[in-house]
């Protein structure tokens, strides 16, 4: 795998044993030292042209545990605000020979583009394009369903035959599509529950099973139910009607974390609006994996990095 | 050059009908049929060449004044003669746009100063393009331009009452509006047709209601006040039905589809490489095969280029920042045969039909375009026989933006005569001063 881009494109071995990498990576930190001299003298380039404090943070926690050299590159404060293009911002960052780019753009594609234009030739790692893809918010999504299913068993194993609801604005959200491909790779069964307006066209071309009704969905007892975050400008563009309904309908209520059973885990990618697609109860509930996820990113960020930079396959050994 | 006002054409398979030699002489068409001779005539043996009347594109951005970085009436001219074409209508948005007398003026004085081909300027329906105000119709319609086709190309004109009221205005001087059918609202930063590609690859869907709510209406707007309408590059299925209905019930309104929209299709967006963004967005395979039915059946009057122009920059960049459009000129006759002649759907006299004689009618050009004795002599010559994959090479736009490279397209032009002199010859642009002194001797 030199790039990772999507995980429409990621076949399930691969994904697996990025996965268990990832484990390696986890067995890592809880040493006193953390840190693994692997990507020692590697120059990683974080290219953040959207903002991204939480998405950033954990690349470079994972970088820095990997003894890579860090530059953060950020739209607001380079020459991207002066009107540099993606082409020539890949081709400055080529010229100073770093070793590999994770670049989040509000452009869909943008990823695609670095690693395909030859514009330069190092591995591109999608922190989120645009509506297009965040692979390695499905990857820690996928860890941490396993871990939480298998324990210590995971290693190896896919997710075959659980069932996962995935709530909200999936029309815009690169976090759905990027989920949907990895668990359908994986073996999941994935329910999308989202207003009309807030589904995809031709999402029955898709790997899922389509509702309108989050009650019903809940009603099922699926393994994990995933909310997305809403943003407050789709109720502008008459996406739903206003905020209360749209936590009415599609947010999980406290009534509704109430009547779900403890075997199913809420998760949710961050940042949340508490109140609005998860209320309080439910996002700090037992049940609750959401801090899990934010941990289990950097391992899994991690075992991208060194698999993209060493084309290493699965042994994680000093 | 010779020194002949003649050129004898050998040999031609005229329309696809018959063998006949074509005796040209000071610009006009003087004889047609066997083993004509001409001693101080120029030959052109067009044995194995298609002859047909010089084609007409109603659609094309020339980008002069004000994007000359992209084109220019030269350079867009010199694309138009060396795809076999000998009229271009060249559409309003320029910067000055040509929404008065002055700008269309100044565009067809540059046209013939070029001598390559008629350019024929399009007039903006709305002051700047800006879907307000009329714009100065009647002052283009009666200056030296002669502007008979009147579009906001690019935009809109989505104002259902300014729309009623150009579409009535214009027919005080015999005029028609070209609609580019886009309901701007359901199009709100667009990037590509709606549909599971633009969801699995997010990015903005242009859903083909949009364009069909704006047919449909403007269908019906034509029917009430008894007017004619033109429709730019309709790109989808649903579109065809909507005319076929239109035209069913006697409605006066004619259709353009491009080359692209007969050939290339929404996935090829894949690998969001923007040479394949344009509006309207290439649309899916039903689509293209039904646009290419409705050509054969006559449902799609013409087919256009909508050839537009653009520099390198604005296309090797990011999808959504890039521009929309692309080159089409070249490339125009060897995709109509490619898509329609090849597979049987059109004979060559079609093809004159819908690249020449169709166009030039709704444009409200002079002469009947037909091969004949006492006709203006615009011929383009064309060899079907030969296949190659396109390239940038092909294209002499000044603009490279084409999306057909790598793409194997069927048949070449061979020569081209503009009013009785050659533009193009072996495949090759004639000199730009023997161009200009040829065209400005015949005008």
């Amino acid at each position: 795998m030199k790039h990772l881009l999507s995980t429409r494109d990621l076949d399930r071995a691969t994904a697996i044993s990025i996965l268990d990498v990832a484990l390696d990576m986890a067995a890592l930190g809880t040493r006193d030292v953390k840190k693994l001299p692997a990507l020692r003298g590697k120059t990683i380039v974080n290219l953040f042209y959207e903002d991204s404090t939480r998405t950033r943070i954990s690349f470079e926690a994972a970088e820095k545990r990997l003894s890579a050299d860090v530059i953060n590159f950020s739209a607001k404060g380079s020459s991207v605000s002066k009107g540099e293009s993606l082409k020539d911002t890949a081709q400055t960052l080529d010229a100073m020979g770093i070793d590999a780019v994770v670049v989040r753009h509000s452009s869909s594609g943008a990823p695609h583009l670095l690693a395909h234009s030859g514009w330069l030739d190092v591995p591109i790692v999608n922190a989120g394009d645009g509506t297009h893809e965040h692979p390695t918010q499905a990857l820690l999504d996928a860890f941490t369903l396993r871990e939480s299913m298998f324990d210590d068993d995971a290693r190896g194993k896919g997710l075959d035959g659980l069932n996962i609801v995935i709530v909200g604005d999936i029309l815009h959200s690169r976090v759905a599509r990027s989920n949907i491909w990895l668990l359908a790779t994986l073996g999941a069964n994935v329910t999308v529950v989202a207003p009309p307006t807030l589904t995809p066209p031709g999402i029955e071309t898709w790997p899922v099973r389509l509702s309108h009704s989050l009650d019903d969905a809940l009603e099922a007892a699926p393994d994990a139910v995933m909310m997305l975050r809403i943003q407050s400008e789709r109720m502008k563009a008459a996406f739903f009607p206003n905020a209360r309904e749209y936590a009415k309908f599609w947010g999980l209520t406290a009534a509704r974390y109430r009547k779900l059973g403890e075997s199913t885990i809420i998760m949710h990618p961050g940042p949340m609006n508490r109140g609005l697609e998860i209320s309080g109860e439910a996002a700090d509930s037992p049940q609750s994996v959401i801090l899990k996820q934010v941990t289990n990113g950097v391992f899994v960020r991690m075992a991208v990095l060194f698999t993209v930079l060493t084309g290493a396959k699965g042994d994680v050994h000093e | 050059m010779y020194m002949s006002n003649e050129i004898l054409i050998t040999g031609a398979n005229i329309m696809g009908e018959a063998t006949a030699d074509i005796l040209v002489r000071d610009g006009v068409i003087t004889a047609v049929g066997a083993k004509l001779e001409a001693p101080e005539a120029r030959i052109i043996d067009a044995k194995g060449l298609i002859a047909l009347p010089g084609l007409v594109d109603l659609h094309t951005h020339l980008r002069e004044p004000g994007f000359e970085q992209s084109e220019t009436v030269l350079t867009g001219s010199r694309a138009a003669a060396a795809g076999g074409f000998t009229t271009v209508f060249a559409m309003a948005n320029t910067s000055p746009v040509a929404d008065n007398a002055g700008v269309v003026e100044q565009v067809k004085r540059l046209g013939d100063e070029a001598g390559y081909v008629t350019v024929r300027p399009i007039g903006a329906v709305t002051v700047g393009l800006a879907g307000e105000t009329l714009a100065d119709l009647g002052s283009m319609a009666t200056s030296r331009a002669q502007v008979s086709v009147f579009s906001d190309d690019g935009k809109c004109v989505h104002d259902s009452l300014l729309m009623r009221r150009a579409m009535e205005y214009v027919k005080t001087f015999g005029g028609v509006i070209a609609q580019h059918a886009q309901d701007p609202r359901l199009t709100i930063d667009a990037q590509m047709n709606e549909g599971e590609v633009s969801s699995r690859l997010g990015l903005n869907g242009w859903p083909a209601v949009a364009e069909e709510s704006i047919i449909a209406r403007d269908v019906l707007l034509a029917e009430h006040i008894g007017s004619r309408l033109h429709i730019c590059h309709l790109s989808t299925a649903g579109s065809v039905e909507i005319i076929r209905w239109a035209k069913a019930r006697g409605i006066a309104v004619t259709v353009e589809v491009t080359p692209h929209h007969l050939l290339l299709t929404d996935d090829l967006a894949e690998n969001y490489d923007a040479r394949f963004k344009v509006n309207p967005p290439l649309r899916t395979a039903a689509d293209v095969q039904a646009l290419r039915a409705a050509v054969a059946d006559g449902t799609i009057d013409i087919v256009a280029t909508d050839h537009a122009p653009h520099p390198h920059d604005t296309k090797d960049c990011e999808w959504d920042q890039a521009s929309f459009g692309m080159v089409g000129l070249e490339s125009a006759l060897p995709i109509v045969n490619t898509t329609l002649v090849s597979t049987g759907l059109l004979s060559w006299s079609d093809v004159a039909r819908v690249m020449s004689q169709a166009p030039a009618q709704i444009g409200s050009l002079e002469g009947n375009r037909a091969l004949t004795v006492g006709e203006v002599a615009d011929i383009v010559l064309f060899d079907p026989s030969t296949s190659r994959e396109w390239s940038t090479d092909d294209v002499v736009s000044r603009s490279k933006n084409t999306p057909f490279s790598g793409i194997t397209l069927a048949g070449s032009v061979v020569h081209t005569i503009r009013h009785g002199y050659l533009t193009v010859t072996d495949g090759l642009l004639v000199d730009e001063k023997v161009v200009a002194e040829a065209g400005g001797f015949r005008g």
